[in-house]
């Protein structure tokens, strides 16, 4: 009798640990596909509501007033365009130094750590307070907004990103090849330049394409920086159009051919950010 | 590190001009280059520029800020009035906003990102694991804006029809739960710019969380289900405990994620300076949607200067959510380095 009680029991036991189990399991497979099911709709909405409003008119004409029957986004593309690259170009090495500096140099000293601490928080901080920084250091002193004050807002953002990856990458790379250009009586500047910065070049391109992909469709820091421009301009001196900030006016608008051309935007933005973060990560598993 | 020093220069690249007269001994003073100076000095520069540059943004905050510190003090923090016409402020409402929609976003994304994590490490056949990984992601590269306006023209019209009308028909009447549901249900507000900064810290949270469950060591997994453990009795029992600093660090980021987003809750929060009702389906406001939409226009004074404290408000409790997130991270990395 007995064994035959204690075997149920031990039974229902297993049972209900098997249940609990496989009920766990089943809401781990929910929040996965939860989580995947938000992307798809929004790239599907992303699509289905972008790509008709997709002409050449979007690429070739400037922002028109409500109600009009043409128009485009040129301006917004070409600010975009430009504010970007200037950032890069500008946030790069900062970063690539800065991130040398940590790997090479600072570790294990208090500078270094500080660094590494202040920058992960930097690569969190929200970017609005990155645009009011820069208002009131170039925009409150200079009186106007500006395609520069964007630019700068906008690398302020590049900086941690391809600190982080630099430093990350630079890590990884085997001392034994450190040392074995040490040994041939190369200067420590050129071990770093053409040995260990070259071998994680791979890894730095990356950071730099994320940080791209980052930057591209932040509209945040932009808005009381570089501001926006309704006419076609190439003079970061005065206000910029930016792509994001265009789409947010328009988006928010009742205007039906704003709403269309916002879409248009969101469609163009969305594709290119994808894309980028897409090939960063296929530029980087080729390499290693 | 300090082989360059004592390197021999022989370099044939730089002709070290000798200082012995004579020539009969090469040279062997322990020189350093100038290029290895300058190069060890850009590095320092870019790592103290770092540094320079949280200083100065919370410099220029406070600075923008003075006249609102100077006026308000901290009961700027629990003035609920923000009236630019009579020139008086107080952050509350933005405040609360800010507040009600993280918490909403965290109640929501930290059980998903925990269930995508345990997918990933413990479920997911090995070949799915990657593609599944960078899915998720991509779902953190999407820009803020395009939330935005998804939340604004897609989601929020098809919340209000399919979960907000529902909910306030049946709950409508509840004594306390009730005034969480009054209000206009047309998918704007407190509740939809939770739901919405809840899909977009997920990604952040769910890959922290997958990389701190991998920091477990094979072997104490493996003894587990060697005693006959289920899967989810190994990441319960077993996992989840090891990475609990981990998982928490994990949180935090998401918050301090949740916290500053801009763009995707100026769209959809409904953008109304109001305190009166707490329902979650009514318009309100947030220390970013505030700045993002009047900050440009503000005149300058005190209503400029009031916006820049919300700011400094902001980046203050980011700060201070993201230096316990970063602590956390690093302790479980420190225990890491001790058991292996």
């Amino acid at each position: 009798m007995n064994i035959g009680t204690l075997d149920a029991g031990r039974m229902a036991k297993h049972n209900r640990r098997k249940r609990t189990n496989a009920i766990a399991l089943a809401l781990s497979l929910a929040a996965m596909s939860f989580g995947l099911f938000w992307l798809a709709w929004i790239l599907f909405e992303t699509i289905r509501l972008g790509f008709g409003g997709l002409a050449l008119s979007v690429f070739t004409q400037s922002t028109p007033p409500p109600q009009a029957e043409t128009g485009g986004l040129a301006n917004a593309i070409v600010g975009s365009g430009i504010m970007v690259a200037m950032a890069t170009a500008i946030g790069t090495p900062v970063g690539v130094m800065a991130g040398v500096y940590l790997a090479e140099y600072g570790q294990r000293t208090v500078l270094g750590r500080l660094t590494q601490f202040i920058n992960d928080i930097l690569l969190s901080a929200p970017s609005i307070v990155i645009g009011l920084f820069i208002y009131s250091v170039i925009v409150a002193r200079f009186r106007t907004f500006s395609g520069w004050a964007g630019v700068l807002a906008l690398s302020l953002i590049v900086i941690p990103v391809v600190i982080r990856t630099t430093e990350n990458m630079l890590i990884l790379i085997p001392n034994s090849l450190r040392e074995a250009a040490y040994a041939l009586g190369t200067p420590k500047w050129k071990v770093i330049l053409s040995i260990t910065l070259k071998a994680a070049r791979a890894g730095v391109i990356t950071g730099v394409m994320l940080a791209l992909a980052r930057i591209a469709g932040e509209t945040a820091p932009l808005l009381f920086t570089a501001l926006s421009n309704q006419f076609f301009s190439t003079n970061l001196g005065e206000p910029m159009a930016s792509l994001p900030v265009t789409i947010f006016k328009f988006a928010m608008s009742p205007y039906e051919n704003w709403r269309d051309l916002a879409w248009a935007g969101v469609f163009i933005i969305t594709l290119g950010v994808l894309a980028l973060n897409i090939l960063a990560r296929v530029l980087f598993r080729n390499k290693h | 590190m300090a082989l360059t020093l004592s390197a021999p220069a022989v370099d044939p690249d730089k002709s070290v001009p000798s200082s012995v007269p004579g020539g009969t001994s090469p040279p062997r003073q322990r020189r350093v280059p100038w290029a290895d100076a300058a190069f060890s000095s850009l590095a320092h520069a870019a790592a103290w520029l770092t540094l320079a540059l949280l200083l100065g943004i919370i410099l220029s905050l406070v600075a923008g800020a003075w006249p609102a510190i100077q006026e308000y003090g901290l009961s700027f923090l629990w003035r609920s009035e923000w009236n630019p016409v009579e020139d008086r402020y107080g952050g509350l409402v933005m405040i609360y906003g800010t507040l009600a929609t993280s918490t909403i976003a965290l109640i929501i994304a930290v059980p998903v990102s925990f269930g995508i994590a345990l997918f990933l490490t413990e479920l997911s056949p090995g070949w799915l694991r990657r593609p599944l990984g960078v899915a998720i992601e991509l779902l953190a590269a999407v820009p803020s804006i395009v939330y935005g306006m998804w939340g604004l023209l897609v989601f929020g019209p098809i919340l209000a029809r399919f979960v907000q009308q529902p909910l306030q028909s049946w709950l409508g009447h509840v004594p306390v739960v009730g005034s969480l549901v009054t209000g206009a249900p047309v998918g704007i507000g407190i509740l939809s710019a939770g739901i919405i900064l809840a899909i977009m810290v997920i990604p952040f949270i769910a890959s922290v969380m997958r990389d701190v469950f991998e920091t477990t060591p094979a072997m104490l997994k493996e003894s587990a289900y060697g005693l006959g453990s289920t899967t989810w009795e190994v990441v319960w029992r077993v996992v989840l405990p090891y990475t609990k600093t981990g998982v928490v660090g994990a949180t935090m980021l998401g918050l301090g994620r949740a916290l500053g987003e801009t763009m995707a809750v100026t769209f959809v929060i409904g953008n109304m300076n109001q305190l009166d009702s707490l329902s979650l389906f009514e318009a309100a406001n947030s220390i970013t949607s505030a700045l993002a939409n009047e900050f440009a226009e503000a005149s300058p004074g005190l209503h400029q200067a009031s916006l820049i404290y919300l700011g400094l408000v902001l980046f203050f409790i980011t700060f201070v959510v993201l230096a316990c997130s970063k602590l956390l991270l690093s302790r479980l990395k420190l225990n890491e380095g001790k058991r292996t």
